[in-house]
């Protein structure tokens, strides 16, 4: 059974399975167990960039595609909704049009660029992305009469998702049942689904296909297989995928901008996740995320904690500086390749084998 | 193919090759290293564009045609050097090749059996990485992967370089069976002793252009022409 929702795709190694058994539970009773909000956010966050990260693994790990425009349809479904909520009011209609047009442009641009450009070379095709990322990003802040422009939009969603909308007075050891409740559930459910949509995919002929693609694109032409079709394919998949995580994300936030959901930050984001995590194995898109997203959370903390603990030893306090999480954060990143140049999952997966 | 000329990036490879294959038969391409062998194939099956002249298959002008849509002709191609693709198992490089089936379940089991009875590795392998496979192992999945479906024409690079005799012997009962079924069969080889036991036609390059053409039993008996083009006698 789990087996077939997996599309036969197994962990294979009983280390990563113990650890996405874990995560699977904890993400699962979230709202029950974390401490703070802040941890709650944390959390949804997690889920959303499994979604994001979990897509751009479908281009780059599986098809071999380097694109750096794969923040623009995480944008474009954040915007979709932001847009038609703005415009049209809480409504559920409002949300699922605003979506669904989303996912419409989505498919368009991805396709178009895809056409395009998939025929020159990987480097000029990355560049094409970069550029139209660049651009709508530009765009996404001139057009303010739209999209709210640096500011970006707060909006409202229908009553039920609302954080002050309680649907069961009870209030047990101090948890809230609901809209935010209910909305984390939202998020978790279309994740998961999405996540073994993504797994059916890769696992199918047409996954073989796309590695077969990755891995010499002139042998996948010789046995008959138009490799434009495919990558082009790939990307419009890819590019669905990505924008249905943006409008998760805006569902959570109820807020978006273009440094939520535009930024080239986020783009490297991915990247790094996906590099720490493991190309080619969703599984690497999972424990990617909660490394990398828990650090960006709570490096901080941990930072300021040792520096205190430090406090009277020469230099060391300065250096564990809560101000240079990022020094700490690339030194993982650089340890990370280092160890795992296949990335963590790789590496479990390896030493089964 | 008819006064192909293949030009790869500023290097003029193929200087008007002339060459028939014709059917049901085994046509060998010989020739030094370099004289154009791999392009011809490579040209054949349009992964390198003919700069000039045509290529005809069954009457039908294919210069034109994209790889793609050749292989999905009826041609299956071997590329050299043990062209299997390494992430994906055995099965799935055996399953990408036969475009009639989408899954594994779906492909003829009596020739699958028979693929397997060739090439025990094959069957001994079926779910592991190709990549990490022996080398003639590779070469027993990529010939595999070739004969998985009824192909109208095989075209080989060089099958048999680096395999082991006992490996070589699978291999020549293999394709003696593909050609006895009717496929067309164009080989580039270098083990002479195993090529010879196969072949209908030679053809000899020499500097990107078909320098002889002849049945192989004429070739045989020529050992003047062997001399000249091979510098050794069969």
């Amino acid at each position: 059974m789990i087996s077939r929702l997996l599309s036969h795709d197994l962990p294979n190694s009983r280390a990563l399975a113990f650890i996405l058994g874990v995560l699977f539970l904890a993400l699962l009773f979230a709202p029950f167990w974390v401490p703070s909000i802040k941890a709650l956010n944390l959390a949804a966050k997690v889920l959303i960039f499994i979604l994001l990260v979990a897509s751009f693994d479908l281009l780059l790990g599986y098809t071999g595609i380097v694109s750096f425009a794969h923040t623009m349809f995480f944008g474009i479904g954040a915007y979709g909704v932001a847009i038609a909520t703005n415009a049209w009011g809480p409504s559920w209609s409002a949300v699922i049009t605003g979506a669904l047009a989303a996912l419409g442009l989505s498919a368009l641009l991805a396709l178009a660029i895809a056409l395009f450009s998939l025929r020159v070379r990987a480097i000029f095709f990355a560049m094409i992305t970069l550029a139209m990322a660049a651009a709508f990003q530009t765009l996404a802040s001139q057009l303010s009469e739209i999209t709210g422009g640096e500011d970006g939009l707060n909006f409202r969603l229908p009553e039920l998702l609302n954080p002050s909308t309680v649907w069961w007075e009870g209030n047990p050891f101090g948890i809230n049942f609901n809209g935010k409740m209910l909305t984390y559930y939202l998020i978790f459910v279309a994740v998961l689904l999405l996540f073994l949509a993504l797994l059916r995919i890769v696992n199918s002929p047409f996954g073989s296909v796309l590695k077969a693609i990755r891995e010499n694109e002139f042998r996948a032409e010789a046995l008959g297989y138009r490799v434009v079709h495919f990558r082009a394919l790939s990307s419009v998949l890819s590019a669905l995928f990505a924008t249905a995580a943006g409008v998760l994300l805006a569902l959570w936030l109820r807020y978006n901008g273009p440094d939520t959901s535009l930024s080239f930050e986020i783009m490297l984001d991915i990247l790094l996740i996906l590099v720490i995590g493991g190309m080619g194995s969703m599984y690497g898109s999972i424990i990617g995320t909660v490394i990398f997203i828990l650090a960006q959370g709570y490096l901080q903390d941990l930072l300021r904690m040792a520096s205190g603990l430090a406090k009277g030893i020469p230099f060391l306090p300065a250096l564990l500086s809560p101000d240079r999480w990022l020094l700490w954060l690339g030194l993982m990143f650089v340890l990370a390749v280092y160890f795992f140049p296949q990335g963590i999952v790789g590496r479990l997966r390896d030493k089964k084998q | 193919m008819a006064g192909v000329h293949t030009h790869i990036g500023a290097y003029h490879i193929l200087h008007g090759v002339d060459l028939v294959v014709p059917k049901g038969q085994v046509t060998l391409l010989l020739g030094r290293n370099g004289a154009g062998k791999t392009t011809t194939l490579r040209t054949l099956m349009g992964l390198w564009a003919a700069s000039q002249g045509s290529i005809r298959w069954n009457g039908q002008d294919i210069t034109a045609t994209d790889t793609a849509s050749r292989a999905r002709l009826g041609v299956g191609y071997v590329p050299e050097s043990m062209a299997v693709f390494a992430d994906l198992t055995v099965a799935e490089n055996l399953l990408l090749a036969a475009h009639k089936a989408s899954r594994m379940e779906d492909v003829d089991a009596q020739r699958l059996q028979w693929i397997k009875q060739l090439f025990p590795a094959v069957e001994t392998f079926w779910h592991y990485p190709a990549g990490k496979l022996s080398g003639g192992q590779k070469q027993m999945v990529a010939v595999a992967r070739a004969v998985i479906e009824p192909r109208e024409l095989l075209v080989i690079d060089e099958p048999s370089k680096g395999l082991a005799p006992a490996i070589v012997a699978n291999l020549l009962e293999a394709l003696k069976e593909v050609k006895r079924q009717g496929t067309t069969i164009l080989l580039v080889e270098q083990n002479l002793a195993f090529a010879r036991r196969l072949g209908d036609q030679v053809a000899v390059m020499e500097d990107g252009r078909i320098v002889h053409a002849a049945s192989q039993a004429d070739f045989i008996a020529d050992q003047a022409a062997q001399q000249r083009y091979l510098g050794l006698s069969l």
